[in-house]
């Protein structure tokens, strides 16, 4: 990303957001290919989309559902097999910074 | 049978041998094991292998063959998996390093499927870390080597899929593709790739990259195998709510059916500066070729062709930085020892964890999503998707299938775009718009370079005519069959 | 300066389904830690959801019974925020397209005294919309611990308008929605049991200005009465602030029951930008009419309409009524024992008055048990009424049988046999015992004579006392007033 670049990506802002630490190296990295790409992107502020429905899905349908009705769970075992640490059939977490 | 022959040949060709009992599973589960004991430490196609499990497989298909119990033609036959496809028991890194020691307790619909069919299910195939890539550059664990010149890349993501079918490691393979990542490394490697409308074959189990555009589809050496590793997977899932139903048609039968004249477009955005001469050589030949089967030829126009790669990248990191978000250091991912509160097990783990490319994207995505620039970004180019899916509906109405080479340029040095996101991105510039629109889409090897790299046509379909983009796909290959011609290593 | 509070609420209800909201995985409170999960609540890699096809008729029955607009098209958008409790670290949720939108709930407000109706009015709701719930985190010194069995389950979010204007109000407003609720079967609504949540958004302004005072959000408003407590604290506070000329801060406070007080909570950790798009994962639902008509045809009668009917059609006191009418499965109950017998107001009177006071009684732990458990059933009820309508037994011994019957789960008619508690007409014996009473109180029996009417009560005590309740009262009243007029 240039100097003149109007209208830079706060990187801080949205890696916070995207909860990812990144080392100073990376953040001057990124912030210079993400500006490079946010260029590049610019091409669709030019596209006429006026009345234009988005896609969200290629081939979309409606009500794609199951009923109601109960299916065998995963093992406590199964549940916590993967955990970094767990303890009482729970996974442990750091301390929640609640308020 | 020496075990050079056995992995010379197709899968079909396998699948005929065991029924004759020329061959038991296991000695094909024996050869291919040797195969990669010889030629992986170089290629590193492979990220985790349980040869036991392999062989026990082989074992019970055997068995079940002697008691007359064979569940079909793939049967005995090894197949490898991206490693991105859940498999009970089976780690699933996604060439991440977040993933190192995570075991996934299920196994995805496609493997249910393959274990219905009797497949052998292979080892974990190497990738651009969570698929994002086109090089396997990225995956955590080291890059995997192009068969056919080992200081290029194999392509990616799945690269470690199209490089295990072209050094025989395996004769079929998984591969998911996003915006090219099965067509393109299979054009680079060699081989067939295959990448199914989306909604044929289910997603369940494959860890999303951008839950929109991903789809998992076959490696092998032609069509044929191919057709036949698609019908296998292929079909509604209750399981996935995106899937579609819909009949799934014997495709390997369909291409034995003679092949009606068919229209052929060439898109001329496709065809234009660029291109590397020995692609467009080889290109214009497999076009000589189809007009010369009776084929029409013709020239159509997309016009958003330069719009798809924006409005990819701009959809598939946006989906991507919401799906990547699991992957958090609380569950099942890996917790950085550095955290010591809720906020920043968050941040360090991923930060940690995560690989440069993999970190770029998520943070492009959530800033294309945030408050402010959704509307610029995100919803822009969801409408932006919808005038590339009408470009494609408009064309359809007047040709079968539509031609273009798979990608740009043959397989390139290592390093060579690594640290050019854009150029990067670029390489994918044929296979992407597909993605966009849901279209299957193949490659097919078309011929080599002087040097020796393997070139690939893409043949892009109607939805859900997989059987007619296939047979015209196969009558191509069955004259050709560039694909089962092998690497010297 | 006067000032008055307008508060909005945000409920969020666990529905009532056997499956969690986006994968067939039970639903449950109260199993061991983490036996609920799947590949999908764990938000595992490849892990796809599906949507459950009752969640979204429930909700439909819930904008039925709130009078709401059904969207013809609704959608799933992803609420992306990091928390340990939200597995995939995006809720699906509805962010533009909700299920159901506008709507009210009429409420009444605290009579003059508790036999006389209050005021009752209608409370506007800006919008219905489902979504999935999050994991539950216990606290403790050096960490925390992360059960994901409530996650994913089916959880509707019931937005308020800012048109409460006072603890009293939000208090009616909560009381009387999960009472509709509860009769529609959507959701058992236990807030012990985390079924019931409320948010609540306050400001205050000068009485007589129209624009909105700066809002504050209260969390953890976790019962009832601590949301009428919480609330009330909270106006409380902002007056306080505003006359000592601090400003209210724009935030998110919760409430801390015991301490009786709220404080802000974490006010930077959270960005509350949550990057809403549609999920990818799910297609959209499309509502039509037949599909509302169906359902509407489920949609029960709502408390305070059969409040209404009660009082018109059965005449039956509002004291009664109100007691009732919250609870529908005790109306359920009335209206099995009433439909058995001549006389509502009767079958109302024991109902509120004796079987709500054995249920209570009867508690199990501190729960009243409740009335479908009740060991007297409509059927033994209806006959106690019967008995005492064929003049079998007495009201006053009908009164000290109800208890036994409740202990005992036996029949009134079963306990008079036993007893032989039955009401004595026996001319002779009552007359014997008339005289005898006339003889031992002379005083009253001169009384009555001299016209005081009332005097022959305490006649009439001594024969009941004498024959323990079971002479006929018709048969005594006409036996004395013969024996004292001659
Ligand atoms: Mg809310
Ligand atoms: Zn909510």
């Amino acid at each position: 990303m240039s100097e003149s670049d109007p209208n830079p990506m706060d990187i801080d802002y949205v890696s916070n957001l995207a909860r990812i630490e990144l080392t100073k190296e990376e953040r001057e990295k990124f912030q210079h290919q993400l500006g490079d790409v946010l260029q590049y992107f610019e091409k669709l502020k030019e596209v006429d989309v006026d009345g234009v429905e988005p896609t969200a899905h290629a081939f979309p349908r409606f009500n794609v559902w199951d009923e109601d009705q109960a299916k065998e769970p995963f093992s406590v075992k199964q549940a916590i097999q993967n955990a970094p640490q767990s303890r009482n059939s729970q996974i442990v977490v750091p301390k929640v910074v609640e308020d | 049978m020496s075990n050079a022959t056995i992995i010379s040949k197709t899968a079909v060709e396998l699948s005929h041998s065991l029924s004759e009992k020329e061959l038991s599973s296991q000695e094909v589960a024996q050869a291919y094991l040797e195969q990669i004991d010889r030629v992986d430490p170089q290629v590193h196609a492979f990220l985790h292998r349980d040869d036991d499990d392999f062989l026990a497989q082989a074992n019970a298909s055997d068995k079940r063959r002697a008691e007359g119990n064979t569940l079909g033609p793939l049967d005995g036959i090894p197949v490898a998996i991206k490693d991105v496809i859940s498999v009970q028991g089976q780690p699933l890194t996604a060439a991440s390093k977040i993933l190192e020691n995570y075991i996934s307790p299920y196994d995805a619909t496609v493997i249910r499927k393959l274990k219905d069919a009797g497949a052998v299910i292979g080892g974990r195939l190497n990738l651009d870390e969570f698929a994002m890539g086109s090089s396997t550059e990225n995956s955590a664990y080291g890059p995997t080597r192009n068969p056919w010149d080992f200081n290029r890349v194999p392509g990616g993501s799945s690269g470690g899929s199209s490089a295990a079918v072209a050094a025989r490691e395996a004769p079929l393979t998984l591969g998911s593709d996003t915006g090219g990542s099965i067509r393109q490394p299979a054009s680079l490697c060699g081989v067939v790739g295959v990448k199914p409308t989306y909604g044929m074959v289910s997603r369940y189990g494959l860890a999303a990259f951008a839950s929109s555009l991903d789809q998992i589809g076959p490696f092998s050496q032609t069509v044929e195998d191919a057709a036949l590793l698609l019908e296998t997977i292929s079909g509604h899932d209750p399981l996935d709510s995106t899937s579609f139903p819909t009949e799934v048609p014997q495709y390997s039968a369909a291409l034995r059916d003679p092949l009606t004249p068919c229209t052929l477009g060439l898109p001329k955005e496709f065809f234009g500066e660029g291109i590397d001469d020995e692609v467009r050589k080889a290109i214009d030949q497999t076009i000589e070729f189809y007009r010369s089967l009776g084929h029409k030829i013709v020239e159509i126009s997309l016009p958003t062709t330069d719009l798809a790669v924006p409005v990819y990248y701009v959809i598939a990191t946006a989906e991507a930085s919401s799906n990547l978000a699991r992957y958090d250091g609380i569950r099942y991912t890996s917790r950085s020892e550095q955290s010591e509160n809720a906020i920043n097990v968050y941040a360090k783990s991923r930060g940690e964890g995560f690989g440069e490319e993999v970190k770029r994207r998520c943070i492009l995505g959530a800033y294309g999503l945030s408050s402010g620039y959704y509307d610029a970004y995100y919803l822009k180019a969801q409408k932006t998707r919808t005038l590339i899916r009408e470009d494609f509906s408009r064309v359809f109405k007047e040709v079968d299938v539509i031609l273009t080479p798979t990608a740009p340029t043959p397989a390139f040095k290592f390093g060579e775009k690594s640290n050019d996101p854009i150029s990067m991105y670029l390489s994918d510039i044929f296979t992407i718009s597909t993605n966009l629109a849901g279209l299957p889409a193949l490659s097919v090897p078309c011929g080599f370079t002087n040097s020796g790299l393997p070139i690939g046509m893409q043949l892009i379909g109607q939805a859900f005519e997989e059987s007619s983009l296939l047979s015209i796909a196969h009558a191509y290959d069955r004259e050709h069959r560039f694909g089962c011609q092998s690497p010297n290593i | 300066m006067k000032f008055e509070a307008v508060i909005g609420l945000e409920v969020h209800v666990q529905l009532d389904t056997k499956s969690k909201m986006f994968t067939r995985v039970p639903c449950g409170f109260g199993k061991p830690p983490n036996s609920l999960t799947d590949a999908v609540v764990l938000g595992l890699p490849g892990a796809l959801p599906v949507m459950n096809r009752e969640a979204i008729d429930k909700s439909i029955k819930v904008g039925l019974l709130l009078g709401c607009k059904i969207a013809p098209v609704c959608k799933w958008d992803r609420k992306n925020y990091f928390y340990p409790d939200m597995p995939k670290n995006y809720q699906i949720t509805q962010f533009d397209q909700p299920i159901c939108e506008g709507g009210e709930v009429e409420i009444e407000l605290p009579g003059d005294s508790p036999a006389v109706m209050g005021e009752h009015r209608m409370v506007k709701l800006t919008r219905i919309h489902l979504e999935e719930d999050v994991g539950k985190l216990t606290h403790y010194e050096n960490d925390s611990l992360v059960d994901y069995n409530r996650a994913g389950s089916p959880l509707l979010e019931i937005v308020s308008e800012p048109d409460m204007y006072s603890p009293e109000e939000t208090f009616s407003f909560l009381t009387s929605l999960r009472n509709s609720l509860i009769y529609a079967g959507i959701s058992s609504c236990d807030m012990e049991k985390g079924q019931l949540r409320c948010d609540a958004n306050i400001s205050v302004r000068p009485v007589g200005t129209k624009t909105l005072g700066t809002k504050v959000e209260l969390k953890n408003l976790n019962t009832i009465s601590g949301v009428k407590n919480g609330v009330e604290y909270e106006i409380k506070r902002q007056i306080k602030a505003i006359e000592e000329k601090e400003e209210i801060v724009q935030e998110t406070r919760r409430w801390n029951p015991d301490q009786r007080y709220t404080t802000p909570m974490r006010s930077k950790e959270m960005a509350h930008d949550y990057r809403y798009f549609p999920d990818p994962d799910l297609m959209p639902v499309k509502i039509d009419q037949a599909w509302i008509d169906g359902i509407a045809k489920q949609v029960p009668e709502k408390p305070f309409d059969k409040q209404r009917r009660y009082m018109s059609e059965l005449n039956l006191p509002y004291s009664i009524t109100s007691a009732l009418c919250p609870d529908f499965s005790l109306c359920q109950y009335f209206e099995l024992v009433a439909s058995l017998t001549k006389d509502p107001k009767k079958v109302g009177n024991w109902v509120v008055n004796d079987l709500l006071r054995e249920l209570s009684n009867a508690n199990s732990e501190t729960n009243p048990i409740p009335v479908e458990e009740s060991p007297v059933t409509p059927q033994h009820l209806a006959e106690l009424v019967d008995l005492i309508d064929q003049g079998v037994i007495s009201n006053n011994v009908a009164k000290e049988l109800f208890p036994e019957m409740f202990s005992s789960g036996k029949s009134a008619s079963e306990l008079v046999q036993e007893k032989g508690l039955e009401v004595k007409s026996d001319q002779g014996e009552i007359e014997s015992i008339c005289a005898r009473a006339i003889e031992n109180d002379p005083d009253a029996a001169q009384k009555f004579r001299d016209g005081k009417e009332g005097a022959i009560n305490a006649l009439k005590g001594f024969v009941m006392k004498e024959t323990r309740g079971q002479a006929n009262p018709k048969v005594v009243d006409t036996m004395l007033r013969n024996l004292l007029s001659n």
